[in-house]
């Protein structure tokens, strides 16, 4: 995908990552920085007190994820959550539903639990973070399998330059339980959010520029992170996130498509940083 | 918004493989729906199948994709020379410069839940399954850039019922950025258990046929569908009469999981928005593809939300009666039933509506009405709050509408 030389600008508001080993973006950034090793430890996607009682005994691991990811990263940004427009982006959704749903297809009786069946839908994180925050604006909910996030991070700054206006960006996965898991393995949950502004705000530490092109994706120095980010979909960005933590120019590669057709080259995301300071002296 | 010519269309339903059946079925006011005989489906309920998609054989090199939902897909973009045109427009741009937004909410689900039938002792899957190609959400999106060669940005959206209007507002936003020149939308959504028995243990599923905005209207059928469409920005020589993607509205109701909010508040923004973004007055709707799903809460919410802004004078009407819902692929067929109701000249007439509700007080219409229309609304609503309208127009008419003062 070479013939895009078009650059799309963003400043980044918040940040906000939950991952395994890394329960906060405070801890990611130091890991991420090289100021800590990275242990290994399951995600703890506790869900932030938002939701109403009888919503919260219905929230599965990926909506949890998703939605600790979000609220960590709207507690710390410049706009109000009901105002935001959100993309929320997920390789494979909520598996462990899904699996219930089609382990309850073949039982004599079929019988769906209605709440699994409205959990099913990849929008769900998005419904359920609109009814925690009362946020009444566009939202949307996408897929692209190991793309998902560079899908994601892509449209949120189509959304953020074109409507123009704040975006909060969401990308989650979760485990699938078996028989799925040996299909297709995740092996831990991961949720990241980015509030995105097109213009700088007085948080925003850093600007973003994307490319569409064909680079080798960065790679992670760490084996133990590297794994992380090959073996989760939505880990796919911790590049970015490396970048971001170490708040300096850098320019990183993510992975987006495969090629279409043979002869055609694996698309890339170029995403380009720079400080604030340096992007825009005018910058109140 | 700037508006997007829509350069070509296509659509396989219930009512038939092509534009032409599809016409010749709205202005027959006939009905897809049967009584459900799916599969080993044993509820007392209506559908709207696609049975030819069961022919369907994919290309060898694609043989990975192989599910109903692919081959509903393919059964579109084979036919109303849809593919020829992909490859005009291909020419054209070339291929990185197009993108593919295709909408669904249940991919190739069925593939899945026929294999959990299959697990061996050990509870696993048998080879046959197929994850990436056939579970996986961008199943359907991946499917059709790679049988249409085309290298751009692609993307699966999947917001339930909303899902393929959505993308309309996805192409929009690419074009506008200069990511892209040209766009496929489109959505497919096929049937499966998941959604049959998941809707049916929601008591939103009828044993009687969809009757949308009818006082006795119990619930919805479920049909399947795949449409695609390509836009392509417009130009000061786009003749007069060709129809525009001219405004899109999408938003969140922010109240309830899978029920309506029951003022219709979050719909009524969403109309509201997209016509400011088509630069319209209410009045200027000639015609409203309403979300009209036939079931008691979601035809109120709507209809309040519609008369809200209309009033009781742009004539209105769903056509699920007709195609059943096709959930992720409602948006496009129901936005293509829009162009087609400007192309032809003919307002459908709602199926399978007997007594409208008088409770409910859009301009219901029954009976199809020929006469000029050259704008229309189509709205799209689904579980999790997600909301959208989209606005056609015929090229000249929008022109003259957008420089006389809104009322």
């Amino acid at each position: 995908m070479t013939a895009s030389a078009k650059s799309i600008e963003v400043w980044i508001d918040s940040v906000a990552l939950v991952g395994p080993g890394l329960p906060d973006w405070q801890a990611a950034r130091a890991v991420l920085r090289g100021e800590r090793p990275w242990q290994h430890a399951p995600a703890v996607a506790t869900l932030p007190p938002i939701l109403p009682p009888a919503e919260r005994r219905r929230t599965s691991l990926a909506v949890r994820i998703a939605l600790a990811a979000a609220h960590q990263a709207i507690g710390d940004c410049s706009f109000d959550a009901a105002q935001i427009a959100s993309v929320f982006t997920s390789s494979g959704g909520d598996g462990l539903t899904c699996h219930l749903i089609c382990d309850a297809l073949t039982q004599a009786d079929r019988r769906i639990s209605p709440t699994h069946f409205h959990n099913s839908v990849h929008n769900a994180p998005s419904g359920y973070w609109g009814i925690a925050m009362r946020a009444t604006a566009a939202s949307t909910s996408l897929c692209g399998h190991d793309a998902s996030f560079a899908a994601g991070l892509l449209e949120s700054m189509m959304q953020a330059t074109t409507t123009p206006g704040p975006v909060i960006l969401v990308g989650y996965d979760a485990p699938y339980p078996e028989p799925l898991q040996s299909w297709r393995c995740i092996p831990d949950a991961f949720g990241l959010a980015l509030v995105l502004s097109p213009e700088p705000t007085s948080r925003a530490a850093l600007r973003l520029s994307m490319t569409i092109g064909t680079a080798e994706p960065t790679r992670l120095a760490d084996p133990a992170l590297e794994a992380l980010r090959l073996a989760v979909p939505t880990a796919r960005a911790l590049p970015l996130m490396q970048a971001i933590a170490r708040l300096q120019p850098a320019t990183v590669a993510i992975e987006y498509l495969e090629p279409a057709a043979a002869g055609l080259p694996a698309s890339r995301l170029i995403l380009a940083l720079e400080p604030a300071a340096a992007a825009a002296p005018e910058r109140r | 918004m700037q508006p997007l010519l829509v350069s070509a269309m296509t659509l396989a339903s219930s009512l038939g493989i092509g534009l032409g059946p599809t016409v010749a079925a709205i202005r027959e006011q006939r009905s897809g729906l049967r009584a459900c005989d799916f599969e080993t489906v044993t509820l007392d309920t209506w559908i709207g199948p696609v049975d030819e998609a069961e022919q369907v054989r994919l290309p060898e090199a694609l043989a990975a994709y192989d599910c109903r939902n692919n081959r509903l897909a393919q059964l579109a973009l084979r036919s109303d020379g849809f593919d020829d045109a992909v490859e005009t427009l291909k020419a054209r741009h070339g291929p990185t410069r197009i993108g593919v937004f295709v909408g669904t909410s249940t991919s190739g689900i069925l593939q899945t839940e026929i294999a959990y039938r299959h697990r061996d002792e050990h509870g696993r899957l048998p080879g046959t399954f197929r994850y990436a190609g056939a579970h996986n959400g961008f199943s359907v999106a991946d499917f059709t850039r790679r049988l249409l060669g085309i290298g751009g940005p692609a993307v699966t959206v999947s917001a339930a019922c909303a899902s393929s209007a959505k993308v309309f507002g996805n192409a929009a936003r690419m074009i506008e950025s200069g990511l892209i020149d040209a766009a496929v939308v489109g959505g497919v959504d096929s049937l499966c258990l998941t959604t049959l028995y998941g809707f049916n243990s929601l008591e939103l599923v009828s044993s009687d046929v969809c009757r949308p905005f009818d006082a006795n209207r119990r619930g919805l059928s479920i049909g399947e569908a795949g449409g695609f469409a390509i836009l392509e920005r417009a130009s000061a020589g786009t003749d007069p009469g060709a129809i525009l993607f001219a405004g899109i509205g999408e938003t969140s109701d922010a109240h309830h999981m899978s029920a309506p909010h029951p003022e219709g508040a979050g719909a009524r923004a969403a109309i509201e928005q997209a016509l400011r973004s088509a630069g319209l007055a209410p009045r200027q709707i000639d015609y409203i593809n309403l979300h009209g799903t036939g079931t008691p809460s979601n035809d109120a919410a709507e209809d309040r939300a519609v008369f809200d802004v209309f009033g009781d004078e742009v004539p209105a009407s769903s056509t699920k009666g007709a195609t059943g819902h096709t959930l992720g692929a409602a948006g496009i067929l129901e936005a293509i039933v829009a162009a087609l109701a400007i192309r032809e000249g003919i307002a459908p007439g709602g199926v399978n509506t007997i007594t409208p509700d008088p409770a409910l007080r859009t301009r219901y219409l029954r009976a199809n009405l020929e006469q000029r229309i050259d704008c229309a609304l189509s709205n799209s609503f689904g579980f999790g709050g997600a909301n959208c309208s989209l606005v056609l127009g015929r090229a000249g008419a929008l022109a003259a509408a957008t420089r006389e003062p809104r009322a």
